[in-house]
């Protein structure tokens, strides 16, 4: 008797702690649903070559989003990546001191920084000093996001690498910055290209960052120092709005970003299953 | 005899520079780190010193907003802020934990990794599509399904009085459980699996079940790693912005009912920022994110060192 109640309350735990997954999933089921439902009719050729026309007007679209995207998170790459990687090398190699702990906490502190705060940041700290929103700005607040993801990332896998791969090549007499540059960080490679196209998968959806750093655009770019359109900015400007057309191009605007985003998550996710054949 | 000699030393010095040249380098960049956190802090201090001046501490106690009267007092956001993500804890801390018991002991080997996979997916779709969906899908849901019953059955609350709008502080909330189910039900995972595999098996041994055995033997070790986890969850909805900013209906009244639309410090600094046009106006924005700054800091230094001390102890010296 006593043996079956306790059955039971198993059986009710699994099933009930199974069903918390089953409801935490419905809501990405749900908004990759109607992001592909709403979103594919507002995709036209058009819409990925034309930059965007006035209320009222038929056709247009987000073109120029799409290239400000790619020339925002290209300077935050420029900035973050030497810098993320590098500091992630150091914290490995070299990390073993109290400073390279206060670097490796500070690091992971700072990954839980508000991104609205990277973009007061990039504004009073970029804005400000030029007088213009501008390309430049919105790519300092993103690798202010990016910078600690890459630096935990590429520690990570460094630090995976089997020691006794790094003593063989010490005991041949190459030198300690040699093994760590030729042999440590090739060894890591792949763990570390992971590290990065996750981050810019996370940077590429950010718009709080960008919302007065890079700010918006309705042409084309004009150069690095001037405003310009971006794809999540441009995507919250029209869902915002009361216009149902501009209500379409945003969902358009999602389904790209959101196919970018996963193409990015679950390509990385492949690479290195196939590399570890798990 | 001195040539080899020579040569000898020539070498080894030239290894000791360039091991010190590249360690110096790395090590810069590696300062970077703590110089882009002082940065942040200096420039938001800098940037919120004239209303610091001007309002004092009452920046933190007046609920008054009013840009045009030039007065500014943070109290709605704040209040906003604290109570949306509370309640998107009280949501989310059950489906977590649930979520982390059954992928880490429960649930059938085969499906741990793909089920988790997809749990985490959820943290990777941008938070302004979120919000689009939220708009679109979710507040009309709200509305017209959880909201109805919620006034009919715990209407006596006056948390769930008054009219119902789409975009409120009840749609917020659940919108940034939402969000931060995939960190908490991780990291929560991620503890529960360093809980030593003999605390499992002895219990075992004694013939408990899987659930006894989570209950006895692995979630007391954990507890203190998953509070650290709640924590981060917590962390992660005071920072969050664009969704909540899209369905939480910024208005900047402390109201007692979750029907009624709210603010937070992060929705009006991405609503009015570019709109403010006077020094004072723009001073107290930088003012409430340099809160939300601080804030987010200590919550995930906190978390941090819950999280850490578990893993550390148990996780074999990963650090």
């Amino acid at each position: 008797m006593k043996w079956n109640k306790r059955k039971i309350i198993d059986r009710v735990m699994s099933v009930l702690t199974a069903s918390c997954v089953a409801i935490a999933i419905i809501p990405l089921l749900s908004i990759l649903y109607t992001v592909t439902i709403n979103g594919i009719s507002a995709i036209n050729l058009d819409f990925l070559t034309q930059i965007p026309k006035p209320v009222g007007e038929p056709g247009g679209g987000l073109g120029n989003a799409i290239e400000g995207t790619f020339i925002v998170v290209g300077i935050a790459c420029l900035i973050g990546l030497p810098v993320g990687i590098l500091a992630g090398v150091y914290l490995s190699e070299y990390g073993e001191n109290r400073f390279g702990r206060i670097v490796s906490f500070v690091a992971d502190v700072l990954t839980g920084t508000p991104s609205i705060v990277a973009g007061m940041f990039g504004y009073t700290f970029i804005v400000l000093y030029f007088g213009s929103f501008s390309a430049i700005a919105g790519g300092v607040a993103l690798s202010v996001l990016m910078i600690p993801i890459v630096t935990r990332t590429t520690e990570e896998s460094l630090r995976l690498v089997p020691g006794s791969i790094k003593e063989a090549s010490l005991a041949l007499g190459i030198p300690k910055w040699k093994t760590t540059l030729y042999i440590v960080i090739n060894t890591a490679r792949s763990g570390i290209i992971t590290g990065v196209l996750l981050s810019i998968a996370r940077i590429s959806g950010e718009t709080a960052p960008l919302l007065f750093t890079s700010f918006g655009n309705m042409f084309w770019a004009n150069g690095l120092d001037k405003p310009i359109s971006t794809m999540p900015v441009q995507i919250y400007t029209y869902a915002i709005t009361p216009f149902p057309e501009w209500h379409a191009k945003a969902w358009g605007g999602a389904l790209i970003l959101i196919i970018l985003i996963l193409i990015l998550n679950i390509g990385v996710r492949f690479v290195t299953r196939k590399k570890y054949g798990m | 005899m001195d040539r080899a000699k020579l040569s000898f030393f020539r070498i080894s010095r030239s290894k000791l520079s360039g091991d010190f040249i590249f360690e110096a380098v790395i090590g810069f960049f590696a300062l970077g780190i703590i110089i882009l956190a002082f940065l942040l802090f200096r420039e938001l201090f800098i940037g919120s010193a004239l209303s610091r001046d001007i309002f004092g501490v009452g920046f933190l106690t007046s609920s008054t907003w009013d840009p045009v009267a030039e007065v500014f007092g943070a109290l709605p956001f704040i209040f906003g802020t604290l109570v949306s993500s509370f309640l998107a804890l009280i949501i989310a801390v059950p489906f977590s934990l649930g979520i982390a018991i059954f992928l880490s002991e429960l649930a059938p080997e085969k499906l741990r990794t793909p089920l988790s996979f997809i749990i985490e997916l959820l943290a990777a779709i941008p938070s302004v599509i979120i919000g689009l969906w939220g708009i679109f899908i979710l507040a009309p849901f709200i509305r017209d399904y959880l909201a109805p019953p919620l006034s009919t059955y715990l209407g006596f609350l006056p948390l769930f009085q008054g009219p119902m709008y789409g975009l409120s502080m009840l749609t917020g909330g659940v919108i940034l459980a939402i969000m931060i189910i995939p960190i908490t039900s991780s990291v929560s995972r991620e503890v529960i699996m360093t809980v030593p595999t003999h605390q499992r098996e002895a219990a075992l041994a004694l013939g408990a079940t899987g659930w006894e055995t989570t209950r006895i033997a692995v979630l007391p070790y954990a507890r203190s790693g998953i509070f650290g986890a709640v924590i981060l969850g917590f962390g992660r909805a005071i920072g969050e912005t664009m969704a909540v900013t899209m369905v939480i209906g910024n208005s900047p009244r402390i109201s007692e009912s979750f029907f009624s639309p709210s603010y937070t410090m992060a929705s009006v600094i991405a609503n009015e920022f570019v709109e403010a046009t006077s020094k004072i106006y723009i001073s107290s924005l930088i003012e409430i994110g340099f809160l939300l700054l601080v804030i987010s800091f200590i919550i995930n230094i906190a978390a941090r060192i819950l999280v850490w001390k578990l893993l550390k102890v148990e996780g074999g010296g990963a650090t």
